[in-house]
């Protein structure tokens, strides 16, 4: 540890009317050192960085920054007191139709004492002084608009580090860059440890990991689960810490299948991504876990039609399964649950029963012309099977809670036979009851089809499933039979050796 | 659609209706009046629907106004053909929209607004910007010889008996058998349905198997056609191929199926509101008309009614659903 804490959070809560989201958290950021902040979705880790960067106001606790009270009430404030986040959506951070120099001394056009006129001369001048203190190789006339995403995160950050911060915050600065363009950032970051700033790193990759942190802090349900910094770290444990079972499980009886559904071979689905094979089992439900951004969603897309393969073949019930759309899928009997249902499922400006005959309507409709007594008769059924509370199945989708949104969705899905039933996340933002109705319906139901969920949280895979496969890099590292899983062995998985050094 | 009722409930401005104002002739003129910006609004309802809009309508009727006049005028051919090549023209438009919004990726209310001004450019190009009648010079400095066949100007003159001799014109049966077309296939068939999904979450409708660009070209195709039909319309009625009419087209249009969104606190483009919006509309203007209202205080009154629909619709309707 180098000497004192440069920033220091103490029992900092936050809540959302009755929804506490963070639970009193301390962190601690030193100089000169990188500290990655890892949590799964949903575990706090924005509302904290929003806190700290004044966007939100705390609901308790203390913040301080060298040694003084730090409260910003405007993000503003925050940058100038010497906090700076780069948030992670990188189009946030730059103005894409001005140049690189303008972008860079962006900040010094508002405020007082500016000069009214815009000088381009100045500016530049201003600019050049930025990026040479960071080592920016870009065209300072170049728009950003022409600039790979890569170089806009750098002018992000760069635009960030004019104001010479105490305290730097990346919010998953590598989520959409390629591993050569991740280097040229790392060895940025490098740089700015040398130079005494405290980085606050947040991220999902392992790999990002691996290679910057001097101490890891993992976030659980608004708490600090773990904080780790002896070297060498202990990875693995981070990864528990973030993850691991909190929860006492109901045992689940370990079911294996005879007939195969669906086969897959050679399958690959990113660019240097090593090959899936794999088999799902008629009765069987399985679970594919792993980090956030390891190719859970895409792979999910990929059986379902939404997506193409770069390789490799699938077999369904013994006949090639290659579907160019999602209409393709849903005929052969495949069906998604996709994955946020705010964006993805929910149709707001239908009523349960005609969110549930959405992708049916075909089959629900005679020369085209809708069935509407059927339709209604299978909402009813579906809202029985599920016990989605509701007052009838005419109620607006708003009206509902979470947990029975989500009961919907699925429920649209089970109105038909399925052969291959794909969830990815359904357990997201759905509250303990409801997560335990939709894992028993799941399971009961199970006969006659594959069940595949892709789910992040450990626990959700170990209480519903058959059969745990771990992903990462955008393959499948390993396989856990759900009776007597060796936890050790899936974390050390999840948390993911290093595969492939070389991209 | 019980016509009576609309007069006595819905216009405040006819409280004591002048004499006639509620005889069955007056209804029939409102239904008249409103006809072909009835028919052009059902149309834009179905762009509506999917979430787009479509700013050509007007041009596309204008357009085909002057295409069935060269038809018939220049070309000397029958009403059939006329029919035809308008029909032809509005789909046309329609998939070109529907490919520059979906494939091209322009801007829904981008790509018809350049659409509208090339039609409005274009229809004046056979012509060097003249409007066609029997008996005009052409460019080259003949004589276009050709008239505008009987069947085509009985869709714009000629009136069905119902209870009374002569009464219903044939645009007001085209109105009302589209209405009941369109209304039938946006609430009744499972084609209606995926339009309203795509147009309130088209990711969804998208991964419940839909395919969503075909179902937005196709709105915009059936929008073409209607307004061509609208088109059609106006010529029979007008007899001429006028350069300036079919002005307000557009803009009485799309308020019409604005203030549909109002009707019955749907909250959403339907063509039952819209068929009630356009009548809304007409029965305003007819009473504005009736209470010697100056003419060019109508535009701001329809302005107006659409503003109150529209926040109607949009602040109060949001508020409920919190």
């Amino acid at each position: 540890m180098v000497g004192n804490a440069v920033f220091r959070v103490e029992g900092l809560r936050k809540s959302f009317g009755r929804n506490e989201v963070l639970g009193g958290i301390a962190l601690d950021l030193h100089a000169g050192e990188v500290t990655v902040l890892m949590g799964a979705n949903g575990a706090g880790k924005s509302t904290l960085v929003k806190i700290v960067s004044g966007v939100y106001e705390r609901g308790g606790g203390t913040m301080t920054l060298a040694g003084q009270d730090f409260a910003p009430n405007t993000p503003a404030e925050a940058i100038r007191a010497g906090v700076v986040t780069v948030h992670q959506n990188i189009n946030d951070g730059v103005v894409a139709d001005l140049d690189v120099a303008t972008n860079l001394t962006l900040d010094r056009l508002s405020g007082k004492g500016v000069p009214t006129l815009f000088n381009p001369v100045r500016v530049r001048r201003e600019a050049k002084a930025v990026a040479d203190r960071m080592g920016l190789a870009i065209d300072l006339k170049a728009r950003v608009s022409d600039l790979s995403l890569a170089d806009r995160q750098m002018v992000a950050i760069a635009r960030a580090l004019a104001h010479q911060p105490k305290v730097l915050i990346l919010d998953e600065p590598t989520s959409s860059l390629s591993s050569a363009e991740a280097d040229r950032l790392f060895a940025l970051v490098d740089r700015l440890r040398e130079q005494g700033v405290a980085i606050l790193y947040i991220s999902h990759r392992m790999s990002d990991i691996r290679r910057l942190a001097d101490r890891i802090v993992s976030m659980r349900d608004g708490v600090v689960s773990g904080a780790f910094d002896t070297k060498p770290l202990d990875y693995e444990g981070a990864v528990n810490a973030m993850l691991g079972r909190k929860i006492h499980l109901d045992q689940i009886v370990a079911r294996s299948s005879a007939r195969a559904v669906l086969t897959i071979e050679g399958l690959r689905i990113a660019q240097g991504a090593r090959p899936i094979s794999l088999t799902l089992g008629d009765g069987e439900v399985v679970a594919i876990t792993g980090l956030v951004g390891v190719g859970k969603t895409a792979l999910a897309e990929t059986l379902f039609g939404v997506r193409r393969p770069l390789a490799g073949t699938m077999t369904m019930n013994g006949k090639p399964y290659a579907p160019r759309s999602a209409g393709d899928a849903i005929a052969a009997g495949v069906f998604l649950v996709a994955k946020d249902r705010a964006s993805s499922g929910i149709v707001g400006g239908f009523n349960i029963e005609r969110n549930v005959s959405l992708p049916f309507l075909k089959r629900m409709s005679n020369f085209s012309v809708l069935k509407r007594r059927l339709e209604r008769a299978t909402a009813r059924r579906q809202i029985e099977q599920l016990g989605i509370v509701c007052r009838s199945e005419k109620d607006e989708m708003s009206a509902l809670s979470g947990g029975n949104q989500q009961k919907v969705m699925v429920a649209r899905w089970m109105a038909q036979h399925a052969a291959l039933f794909i969830l990815d996340e359904p357990f997201q933002g759905v509250d303990i009851s409801a997560r335990r109705d939709i894992a028993a319906k799941l399971r009961a139901s199970a006969n006659g089809r594959a069940t595949l969920l892709f789910v992040t949280e450990l626990d959700e895979a170990l209480e519903t499933a058959d059969r745990i496969l771990v992903m990462s890099e955008h393959t499948i590292v390993g396989e856990h039979r759900n009776a007597d899983v060796d936890l050790d062995r899936l974390l050390a998985e999840v948390a993911g050796g290093p595969l492939h050094s070389a991209a | 659609m019980g016509s009576s009722c609309c007069c006595s409930d819905w216009s405040p401005i006819s409280r004591s209706p002048p004499d006639g104002f509620v005889s069955p002739q007056s209804a029939v003129f409102i239904f008249q009046s409103v006809a072909i910006t009835g028919v052009l609004a059902l149309g834009v309802t179905a762009t509506l629907v999917v979430g787009g809009f479509d700013l050509s309508i007007g041009s596309v009727a204008t357009s085909a106004m002057m295409a069935a006049a060269y038809v018939m005028v220049v070309l000397e051919q029958n009403a059939l053909v006329a029919v035809i090549v308008c029909l032809l023209i509005g789909a046309l438009v329609g998939l070109i929209n529907g490919w520059l919004i979906v494939y091209m990726r322009v801007p829904d209310l981008l790509a018809t607004l350049g659409m509208m001004f090339l039609l409005v450019g274009l229809q004046r190009i056979p012509t060097e910007g003249r409007s066609i009648a029997t008996g005009m010079t052409m460019p080259d400095g003949s004589v276009a010889n050709g008239k505008f066949s009987d069947a085509f100007l009985a869709l714009g003159r000629h009136r069905f008996d119902f209870f009374i001799p002569n009464l219903i014109p044939v645009s007001v049966v085209v109105l009302l058998v589209l209405a009941l077309l369109i209304w039938f296939f946006l609430e009744y068939t499972r084609f209606g349905r995926m339009m309203y999904a795509v147009g309130s979450n088209e990711r969804a409708a998208e991964l419940a198997g839909a395919p969503v660009k075909a179902y937005k070209i196709w709105a915009y195709v059936i929008s073409g056609v209607f307004a061509s039909i609208g088109g059609i319309l106006l010529a029979a009625r007008l007899g001429r191929g006028d350069i300036a009419s079919g002005n307000n087209l557009l803009l009485d249009a799309v308020a019409a199926a604005l203030i549909g969104y109002a009707v019955l606190g749907a909250a959403k483009p339907n063509a039952f509101g819209t068929a009630v919006g356009a009548l809304f509309v007409g029965i305003l203007l007819q009473g504005l008309t009736m209470m010697n209202a100056p003419y060019y205080t109508q535009d701001f009154v329809k302005g107006v009614v659409l503003v109150v629909a529209l926040v109607f619709t949009f602040a109060l309707s949001g508020r409920d659903r919190g």
